[in-house]
């Protein structure tokens, strides 16, 4: 760590007469110290660590509320029937696919969006904020509008479109059921990314830009070069976030597709094996392995990103 | 290159950025215009750019009992902010200006909460609440929103609190400041911009959570997104009812949004970007 150690809570104005005096101080500081952090993580660790272990527990047991007395210590037989009734893995791609298509397709329009918006142009405030904004729209109100006004084949403006060019109205959410999830997705988030890079961008050195302008390096190579090497950090964390964020996606599943055409995520699939199937030992063995995707997935991009985080934040 | 032929190309960039985010922002303005038109105009095969607009959607929205939905969403959204505010300036000024001790695992400690996806942690609490009679609690909900916002609270109020210096602290701790005071007094004011954005973000994510809100409440409590999401199960025609609705229940969001677009990075990206 590059933590330079300026020792805020070196007790310099203490008049502490002998070492062990001081030590005592110090240690009736350090526990003050972990009082003010106590009550945040004892409130954490009672609401979402202790509920996971409990999911845990859950998942290796032998439990559908259709059948509340049958319940027994069943090992790992909810995982072995998770994979073999063929439902998990399907659930396991469909998740991985919608994350990755909408993370990349959002990093994409952000960093076009991001470029078009750094620019001095007249009523650029106004355009970036009508810009974010359909990342501030409520999701569910979002997959509402897009599925109704949008991608419905009688009154979505989509097929409107489509009709007025006298192309073939498409029915989204049967025939391309993963499309529709991940337009609806990378509409939301493109905004999340366009901010982020924004943020990145502003932070460039202008004087570098010149000079390689002054080098008559022409825009595309200024762009590779220096733009996108400078960039990389605001893109590690967009996609890490952007990434386990939508690793969770449930409201445009439930609203868009219901789960059909290969979009199942685990969440939804959890949702619909406990509340609908009534199955609390499946379910909680999906919410296990929601985990250890997550974890996969946060490690993969994390490793470089937490440095970030850390380097942004030490005294 | 010439200046004028530079002009001409700058011109052009600018008209393909208003026509792109026109287009992006296109769904959300077809949402405003849907809900102030009458229902036979809103739900018709061709769209009508210009018509006299009505309340009647809203009118709609109204009657299917909005209001109480509002109602529970601001409850929670409000009071989850307050728990992971308070919970969170204590634990962030420990963080950042006290320093406990090994303070990179706090802070890894809190980061890994944020990425448990709510899945994981669902069943229990749903289990929980329903033995003890908690379900369809509006305050109950509230306390699971508190936690879910508290670490991304904590990582922002740290941000700010960072950039406290640290000769003003030092200054209120020659003078005989206690820590209390310390904190209310001194730091508190000082970064207030920054507990006012982390107030927010918590305050919006709460707002628009859609999964807990179906699976812990059922009626009494029930908030907007689940009752927005009830429109899926619609028969007829009822586009401008819902575009009003769903007007309604972004509203706030976006306006809040919109106030804050320069804190909002920060709280995105959990502090790591300024």
């Amino acid at each position: 760590m590059t933590t330079t150690t300026t020792k805020p809570t070196e007790l310099e104005d203490v008049p502490a007469a002998t070492a062990t005096d001081k030590r005592r101080v110090q240690r009736k500081e350090l526990w003050r110290n972990r009082g003010l952090l106590l009550p945040a993580v004892i409130f954490l660790i009672l609401l979402t660590q202790i509920p996971f272990l409990t999911t845990i527990g859950f998942s290796l047991t032998k439990w559908n509320l259709l059948y509340p007395n049958d319940r027994a210590f069943a090992g790992f037989d909810n995982y072995t029937s998770a994979l073999t009734s063929g439902d998990l893995w399907p659930s396991i791609v469909a998740t991985v696919l919608i994350t990755a298509f909408s993370v990349v397709l959002a990093l994409l329009f952000g960093l076009l969006f991001a470029m078009l918006l750094d620019r001095k142009f007249r009523g650029r405030a106004l355009a970036r904020t009508l810009m974010i904004t359909p990342f501030l729209i409520m999701p569910a109100a979002a997959a509402l509008i897009w599925k109704y006004s949008m991608f419905d084949t009688n009154i979505g403006m989509l097929n409107w479109l489509f009709r007025t060019l006298h192309l073939p109205v498409v029915s989204w959410s049967t025939e391309h059921p993963m499309m529709t999830v991940v337009i609806v997705l990378t509409w939301q988030f493109t905004p999340f990314m366009m901010l982020i890079l924004l943020a990145g961008l502003q932070g460039q050195d202008k004087g570098i830009l010149e000079a390689a302008q002054v080098d008559g390096a022409g825009a595309w190579r200024t762009f590779t070069w220096i733009t996108l090497p400078h960039l990389r950090m605001y893109i590690e964390i967009g996609v890490l976030l952007g990434s386990v964020i939508i690793l969770q996606v449930f409201d445009p599943i439930a609203i868009l597709t219901k789960g059909t055409g290969g979009t199942k995520t685990l969440a939804y699939l959890l949702y619909e094996r406990a509340f609908i199937g009534l199955d609390v030992g499946q379910a909680a063995a999906y919410g296990v392995v929601t985990v250890i995707l997550t974890i996969i997935v946060a490690t993969i991009a994390l490793k470089s990103v937490f440095k970030v985080f850390m380097a942004g934040g030490s005294r | 290159m010439n200046s004028s032929n530079r002009s001409a190309r700058g011109a052009l960039v600018t008209l393909a950025t208003w026509i792109l985010v026109l287009v992006f922002f296109f769904p959300v303005l077809w949402m405003f215009l849907n809900g102030f038109k009458p229902e036979s105009l809103a739900s018709s095969v061709n769209p009508t750019f210009f018509f006299k607009p009505v309340t009647e959607g809203y009118q709609l929205a109204m009657d299917r009992g909005m209001a109480g939905y509002l109602q529970n969403s601001l409850t929670a959204a409000v009071t989850s902010t307050i728990i992971s505010v308070l919970l969170a300036i204590p634990a962030a000024y420990a963080l950042s200006i006290r320093r406990v001790k090994n303070v990179e695992n706090s802070l890894s400690f809190f980061i890994s909460t944020r990425f448990m996806p709510l899945a994981a942690i669902v069943l229990p609490l749903f289990m929980i609440f329903k033995t003890v009679g908690l379900l369809d609690n509006i305050y109950v909900l509230a306390v699971v929103y508190g936690a879910m916002n508290l670490p991304v609270t904590v990582w922002m109020m740290r941000s700010f609190l960072l950039e406290v210096p640290f000769e003003i602290i030092e200054a209120a701790r020659v003078d005989g400041a206690g820590m209390f005071r310390e904190i209310v007094r001194i730091v508190l004011p000082l970064v207030l911009p920054g507990v006012a954005a982390a107030a927010l973000i918590s305050f919006i994510f709460a707002w628009n959570e859609y999964f807990l809100a179906l699976l812990l409440t059922s009626s009494a409590a029930r908030t907007t997104p689940p009752f927005l999401g009830s429109f899926v199960d619609g028969r007829g025609q009822f586009l401008a009812v819902l575009s009003a609705a769903a007007t309604i229940a972004a509203l706030p969001v976006i306006i809040a949004g919109w106030v804050a677009q320069k804190q909002l990075v920060r709280g995105l990206s959990m502090g790591a970007i300024k």
